[in-house]
C-alpha cells in the first residue's frame, strides 16, 4: 500500500487505542469517590438515578492489561500499515515453514512406497490404508466412501472403466483430471432420431425395446455415434466414451435418462489433482483405487 | 403519575411493536427449530426448494435479528426515549411509517428469501429494492428518535439513549455502505465490491450488526429496564461514560477477526484481533453496570421472574463477550473457525442476551402499555424463564461439544501426516449434538408460546391499573 494509506491506518489505529487509554485514565483520575458510594450524579430520568461510583479496580486493571497486550502485539506483528513487525512474521512465512516441516517429516514416509507399482500398493496393507485415508479426505466427497460413486460420479469399485483401470490410467486420471464430453444431438437428429437411437442404445445391453425404432436408431447410430462408442457399442477408453453394452450407467439407464443424455449431451469433469497433491500421494491413492475393483 | 397518561406519550406504536416482537419471535424461532431438525432428519426439507436449509437459514437469521430483535428495539426505544426525555415522539407520520415500513420489510423478506432471491451477503441477503425500503425506514427512525431527544424536557440525555442513538446512526452507515450494489433486474444485483474487499466490507458490516444492532441497541434496553425493574440507581455513571465510548470506538475495528487465515492482508487480521481483545473490558462495563445495579436488591430475584430474565441475560452477555475476544485470538480461532462453536457463541448472544433481555423488557412494558395492573400470570413468566434458560443451556452446551469435537477431528493427523478423519466422520460424531440442539430450540420456542398466551390474556383482561384508572378519571 502507499505510504499515505500506511500512515492513515497507523494513525487511526493508534488514535483509537490511545483514546481508550486516555479516557480510562482521565476518568479514573477525576473520580470524586474512591470507594463505593451512595452519592448520585444529581439527575434522574423517569425516576432512574445514577450513582457516582468509581470504576471497579479489577475492571480498570483488565482494561489496561488488554491495551498493553494490544500495543505489544502491534509491535511484534504486522498491523500498523506497512510496518512489518519486530518478528518479521507473515502468514505466508508461517505456511512455508509448516510445509517445509511437513515435507521433512512425511516425505520419507511416502517415498518408501514410490518404488512399488500401483498394483503392488493395492496388496500392501500399510500403503493401501494410507491411500484410503487420503481418498476419504480428497475423493470421497464425489465418489463416496468406498468409491461406490453416485449419479454423475463414476463407481470406482466395479470393473467398468471410462479411461482404463490399470495403474497408469488411474494415476493419469487423478493427476491430470478428465473432461468427458458427450455432444448434444437433439438439434441434429431431431426428437424422433433421439428416441430411435435411445431404443437402439438400450437394446445393446439386452433390454426390451421397440424393435422397429431400434432398427431405425441403428442406422443413425452407425452414422453419428460409432466414431466414439464403436461399431459394437463397447466404447473407447482413449476418448472416455462409455461402454453401452454393460448396463452400467453414469447418468441413469432409464429410457428418459438415456434420451436426455443423447438430446442434451453430458459434460463430466474430474478435476486435476497434480497441483493439489504430491506425486507420492497420488501414487498411493491410485493404489487404493486400483484395489477397489480388484 | 401524570406522565403515564396515554395522551402524553405515543404508546400506540410501542404497543404495536411490542406485540409484533412476540409474533416474529415465534415465527423466527419456529423456523430455527425446523432447520435445526433438518440437520438431524434431512428428509424434513420434503424435497421442496423453498423449504430447503439453504433458503430457510437466511429467513431464520433475518427473522430473529431484524424482525424479532428489530421490533424489540423499536418498541423499547420509543418507550424509553419518551419516558426519559418526558416528551411525546417527534414527527407522528414518520413514527407510523417506521412501523408499517418495517413490517413490510419483514414480509418481503419472508417471501423473497424462500424464493431464493438473495444477495448472498450474510445478514444482508435482501435484494436492492428492499434495501432501499430499509434505508427509508431507518432514516425515518433516526429523525424520530433524534428529534425526540432534541426536544427533551430533561437537562441531560440518559445513558440508555446514548446507546440507542449510537445503534441507530451506525446501523444506517453500515447498511448503506455494505448494501452498495449494482441492480441488474428488479430481483438481482451485484455487490459494488469485489473479492477480498467485498469480504472485508461484509464482515465490517456483519460484526457491527452484532456490535451495534445486537449489543449497543440492547444495552439501551438494559440501561432502562434493569434499574426500573430493580428500582435501584445505575451503579456507576463514570463506568457508563468510559464503556460507551470505548465500546463504540473499538467495535468498528473488530470485523477482521471473521477472516483470520484468509486472503485478508496480515495487518488487517492483526488489527481485528487486537481491537477484539481490547473490546473485552468495554463490553463487560455494561454487564457490571447492570449487575451491580442490583446490589441491595438481590432478594428481588427470588420473587420477580422479569428481573430474573434481565439478570440472566446479562450473565449470558458477559459470557459471550468474554468468549468472543478469546475466539478472535488467532490460535484459538484456528480451532474454532467454521465449527459449531461459532454457532453456539452466536446463540449464547442471540438467545441468552438479546432474546432474554427483550423478553424481560416486553413483560415489563405490556401491563403499562395496555393499562393493566400486572401481567395475567406471574407464574407463567416463571415457567417461561425456566423453559428459556434450559433451552439456551442445552443449545450452547451441544454446540460447544460439537465445535471442539469438530475442530479437534479436523486437525488430527496420523503419523504419516494424512488426516485421521474424513469430513463425514466429523459429521457423524456431531449427530448427537444436533439432536440436543433441536431439543434446546423446542424448549426456547415453547417458552415463547407461553409468553404469547400470557400476553394475550393480559391484553384482553378487564383489570386496569389503579394508577392509570385514577389519572384517567
Amino acid at each position: 500500500m502507499t505510504s499515505f494509506w500506511s500512515l492513515w491506518i497507523s494513525a487511526i489505529t493508534i488514535a483509537v487505542i490511545a483514546g481508550c487509554l486516555i479516557l480510562v485514565l482521565h476518568t479514573r483520575r477525576s473520580e470524586v469517590h474512591k470507594e463505593t458510594t451512595t452519592e448520585t450524579m444529581n439527575h434522574a430520568f423517569d425516576g432512574i438515578e445514577e450513582l457516582d461510583n468509581p470504576l471497579p479496580r479489577w475492571w480498570f486493571n483488565m482494561f489496561i492489561i488488554t491495551i498493553i497486550f494490544g500495543v505489544v502485539y502491534l509491535f511484534l506483528y504486522p498491523g500498523l500499515g506497512n510496518y512489518k513487525g519486530y518478528l518479521n512474521w507473515t502468514s505466508y512465512n508461517q505456511w512455508e515453514a509448516e510445509m517445509a516441516h511437513a515435507d521433512e517429516h512425511y516425505k520419507p514416509v511416502f517415498a518408501k512406497f514410490a518404488s512399488l507399482s500401483v498394483e503392488d500398493i493395492a496388496t500392501n496393507d500399510t500403503a493401501r490404508q494410507m491411500g484410503q485415508r487420503m481418498f476419504n479426505n480428497n475423493c470421497a466427497v464425489c465418489h463416496g466412501q468406498g468409491g461406490a460413486g453416485a449419479y454423475g460420479f463414476p463407481n470406482l469399485s466395479d470393473k467398468d472403466w471410462l479411461y482404463g483401470g490399470d495403474g497408469a490410467a488411474i494415476k493419469a486420471s487423478i493427476t491430470n483430471g478428465r473432461a468427458g464430453a458427450m455432444p448434444p444431438w437433439g438439434d441434429i437428429i431431431g426428437e424422433d432420431g433421439v428416441r430411435n437411437v435411445t431404443s437402439y442404445t438400450l437394446s445393446l445391453s439386452g433390454q426390451e425395446v421397440d424393435a422397429k425404432a431400434a432398427a431405425q436408431g441403428q442406422t443413425t447410430y452407425q452414422a453419428m455415434c460409432v466414431a466414439c462408442h464403436g461399431v459394437d457399442g463397447k466404447g473407447n477408453q482413449m476418448l472416455g466414451a462409455p461402454n453401452l453394452t454393460d448396463d452400467t450407467w453414469l447418468y441413469g439407464g432409464s429410457f428418459a435418462q438415456v434420451a436426455h443424455s443423447i438430446r442434451q449431451g453430458r459434460n463430466g469433469a474430474m478435476p486435476a489433482h497434480g497441483s493439489l497433491l504430491s506425486e507420492d500421494k497420488i501414487h498411493l491413492i491410485s493404489g487404493y483405487v486400483f484395489s477397489l475393483s480388484d | 403519575m401524570s406522565e403515564t397518561t396515554p395522551d402524553t406519550y405515543n404508546y400506540k406504536v410501542v404497543r404495536q411493536f411490542a406485540i409484533m416482537t412476540v409474533v416474529w419471535g415465534i415465527v423466527g424461532m419456529a423456523v430455527g427449530v425446523l432447520i435445526a431438525a433438518q440437520l438431524v432428519w434431512p428428509a424434513l426439507n420434503f424435497d421442496t426448494a423453498w423449504l430447503s436449509f439453504g433458503r430457510l437459514r437466511p429467513l431464520h437469521t433475518n427473522a430473529v435479528i431484524f424482525a424479532f430483535g428489530g421490533c424489540a428495539l423499536f418498541s423499547t426505544s420509543y418507550y424509553v426515549v419518551q419516558r426519559t426525555c418526558q416528551v411525546r415522539l417527534f414527527a407522528e407520520p414518520l413514527v407510523k411509517f417506521t412501523f408499517w415500513g418495517w413490517q413490510a420489510v419483514i414480509v418481503l423478506a419472508a417471501i423473497t428469501l424462500p424464493m431464493g432471491l438473495t444477495t448472498a451477503k450474510e445478514y444482508a441477503e435482501l435484494e436492492w429494492p428492499i434495501d432501499i425500503l430499509i434505508t427509508l425506514v431507518w432514516v425515518s427512525y433516526a429523525i424520530v428518535f433524534l428529534g425526540t431527544v432534541a426536544k427533551r424536557k430533561t437537562p441531560h440525555i440518559y445513558v440508555g439513549n446514548w446507546f440507542y442513538m449510537a445503534f441507530i446512526i451506525t446501523v444506517a452507515v453500515l447498511h448503506v455502505v455494505n448494501s452498495a450494489e449494482i441492480p441488474v433486474t428488479i430481483s438481482k444485483s451485484y455487490s459494488a465490491y469485489a473479492g477480498t474487499v467485498d469480504a472485508m466490507v461484509q464482515w465490517w458490516y456483519g460484526h457491527n450488526a452484532v456490535g451495534f444492532f445486537l449489543t449497543a441497541g440492547f444495552l439501551g434496553i438494559m440501561y432502562y429496564f434493569v434499574p426500573k425493574q430493580a428500582e435501584r440507581p445505575i451503579f456507576s455513571y463514570r463506568l457508563s461514560v468510559v464503556h460507551f465510548w470505548a465500546l463504540i470506538a473499538t467495535y468498528m475495528w473488530a470485523g477482521g477477526h471473521h477472516l483470520h487465515y484468509s486472503a485478508l492482508p496480515d495487518w488487517t487480521q492483526s488489527v481485528g484481533m487486537v481491537m477484539s481483545l481490547i473490546l473485552l473490558a468495554p463490553s463487560w462495563g455494561g454487564m457490571i453496570n447492570g449487575m451491580m445495579t442490583l446490589s441491595g436488591a438481590w432478594h428481588k430475584l427470588r420473587t420477580d421472574p422479569v428481573l430474573r430474565f434481565l439478570v440472566v441475560s446479562l450473565s449470558f452477555y458477559g459470557m459471550s463477550t468474554f468468549e468472543g475476544p478469546m475466539m478472535s485470538i488467532k490460535t484459538v480461532n484456528a480451532l474454532s473457525h467454521n465449527t459449531d462453536w461459532t454457532i453456539g457463541h452466536v446463540h449464547a448472544g442471540a438467545l441468552g442476551w438479546v432474546a432474554m433481555i427483550s423478553i424481560g423488557a416486553v413483560y415489563h412494558m405490556i401491563p403499562k402499555l395496555f393499562g393493566k395492573a400486572s401481567m395475567y400470570s406471574v407464574k407463567l413468566i416463571n415457567t417461561h424463564f425456566w423453559l428459556a434458560t434450559v433451552g439456551v443451556v442445552l443449545y450452547i452446551a451441544a454446540m460447544w461439544v460439537n465445535g471442539i469435537l469438530q475442530g479437534l477431528m479436523w486437525r488430527a493427523v496420523n503419523q504419516d501426516g494424512t488426516l485421521t478423519y474424513s469430513f463425514v466422520e466429523s459429521l457423524e460424531a456431531s449427530y448427537f449434538g444436533y439432536v440436543v440442539r433441536v431439543i434446546g430450540g423446542i424448549f426456547f420456542l415453547a417458552g415463547m408460546l407461553v409468553m404469547a398466551y400470557n400476553v394475550w390474556q393480559t391484553v384482553r383482561s378487564n383489570s386496569s391499573a389503579p394508577a392509570l384508572a385514577s389519572s384517567a378519571a
